[in-house]
């Protein structure tokens, strides 16, 4: 067998993905419309004082792109390890690593983008000023990747586990805290008027960080979770 | 004269040393809480500033620091199982679990009650405070884990990972949490008690003493468990006295 260039094989592998996908649109939409609709229960339990949540909108974004990000990360790799196609990519003599890294990557693409996308409007909801919201959307480019990254790492070790959705969600928010803390703490500088780049720079660590270990940390939770 | 300092790390020779130990570290924990708790609270002098609701910090400290400490301990085991695929730090892993999660609940629990007269609340979200919650969670993810995978060798390998991620994450997760609350400007309270009694001090020693004997020993007891619950079917465990009754 012909070995394939890196960035190929990390090609390949999202495209793939995304194809999936494609195909059962319905997988990617659920989770959009639970964000949506975990959003705009807020309003419904604190009450409707614009004042209240334009404050609060920063935080409720984030929050509920965390659980929205959650929710998606089961399906992470249980379908592929249903139907065996997990068992032939650890097989594979390419690196384990990157065929991780590249559906972290498709997990991103179909799970984090369209929230970061869908994100201005619903701050638009909470009458967040322009300013703000352009930095959410920026913070969010940068922390909803790492969160797949962390999760990824969560989905593997819950493979095929009872009671996975749960459990994964218990290990990986513990974890995804400190993304949290600084992706709401930028839009809040962002408002108040301080300085936006610390946390921005603090994120972009992160978000290197997780992209350098997680795959690997993860491409061992996976051997260990198939043997 | 070759010391072997392998024997100890087969489960069938620990269940032995172990056996041996927990009177020792139980007893003089026995012994040392009530001393403690004497000093703690009949000897040392009433604080300047916080009168006798200070003397819950005798608890409070020593949790905190075991809870913290222990979540190390057993990612060391939990990394020592994972490299060198031995059983028995596996074991120790899983053992120290449940007491660390304690500790950090115990701490959890001392501080709200010392925080309701000191503060006026029961919780504030000061880093401190928050990250030990967290903490708590890492544990409770870890036992999680650990409970809901059948086969102990793949529990043991799977946990292990979270707790090194946990471990590595944990300083991370401190300084984000600190920083967090010095922007927010949430309660600041420095504890300037560098200057303590020294009645305080042995009180405060004692206490940490006693928990940590109180800590060894309860591990070694629980591994004890968990070490005659997966070699059940082995020969040495058969031909223990207790199980031959």
């Amino acid at each position: 067998m012909k070995a394939l260039p890196l960035f190929g094989l990390l090609g390949l592998v999202i495209r793939r993905d995304l194809v999936l996908a494609m195909r059962r649109r319905a997988d990617v939409l659920t989770t959009l419309v639970f964000f949506i609709m975990v959003v705009s229960l807020f309003p419904l339990s604190v009450g409707p004082e614009p004042e209240l949540l334009r404050r609060m909108a920063p935080g409720i974004v984030w929050v509920a792109a965390l659980l929205a990000s959650m929710l998606s990360l089961v399906r992470m790799f249980s379908a592929d390890y249903l139907d065996g196609t997990l068992e032939q990519m650890l097989l594979a003599p390419q690196s384990l690593s990157m065929l991780v890294l590249a559906k972290i990557i498709a997990h991103w693409m179909l799970s984090g983008l369209p929230l970061v996308l869908l994100a201005p409007v619903l701050g638009l909801q909470f009458d967040m000023p322009a300013q703000a919201l352009q930095v959410m959307v920026v913070t969010l480019l940068l922390g909803t990747p790492t969160l797949s990254a962390i999760g990824a790492v969560g989905a593997a070790l819950t493979l095929g586990l009872r009671g996975g959705g749960v459990l994964v969600s218990l290990l990986v928010l513990p974890l995804c805290i400190p993304v949290l803390i600084f992706g709401a703490g930028a839009v809040e500088a962002a408002t108040s008027g301080t300085n936006v780049m610390p946390h921005m720079a603090l994120l972009g660590a992160l978000l290197l960080l997780a992209l350098v270990f997680t795959p690997w940390v993860t491409a061992h939770a996976l051997r260990i979770s198939m043997e | 004269m070759a010391i072997n300092w392998f024997k100890y790390s087969a489960p069938s020779t620990f269940y032995g040393l172990a056996g041996k130990l927990i009177p020792w570290f139980s007893w003089s924990a026995a012994i040392l809480f009530p001393v403690g708790l004497y000093i703690s609270f009949f000897v040392a002098p009433t604080d300047a500033q916080q009168s006798e609701a200070y003397r819950i910090m005798f608890i409070h400290v020593p949790a905190s620091i075991l809870s913290m400490f222990i979540y190390l301990v057993m990612a060391a085991y939990a990394a020592l199982g994972l490299v060198f695929n031995t059983r028995l730090s596996s074991m120790m892993a899983s053992a120290l679990a449940p007491t660390g999660a304690l500790f950090a609940f115990i701490s959890l629990w001392t501080g709200a009650l010392w925080g309701k007269p000191m503060w006026g609340a029961w919780w504030v979200w000061d880093a401190r405070l928050t990250s030990e919650l967290i903490l708590l969670f890492l544990y409770l993810g870890f036992i999680a884990l650990h409970a809901s995978i059948d086969d102990p060798r793949r529990a043991d390998r799977a946990a292990a990972l979270l707790a090194i991620v946990g471990s590595v994450n944990v300083p991370i997760i401190y300084f984000s949490v600190k920083w967090w609350n010095t922007l927010h400007q949430g309660a600041t309270v420095s504890f300037s008690g560098t200057t303590m009694h020294v009645v305080m001090q042995q009180a405060l020693y004692t206490m940490l003493l006693a928990c940590w004997l109180y800590a060894v020993a309860v591990v070694l007891a629980r591994v004890r468990g968990i070490i005659l619950e997966r070699e059940r079917k082995s020969l040495w465990v058969l031909d223990l006295p207790e199980s031959k009754q």
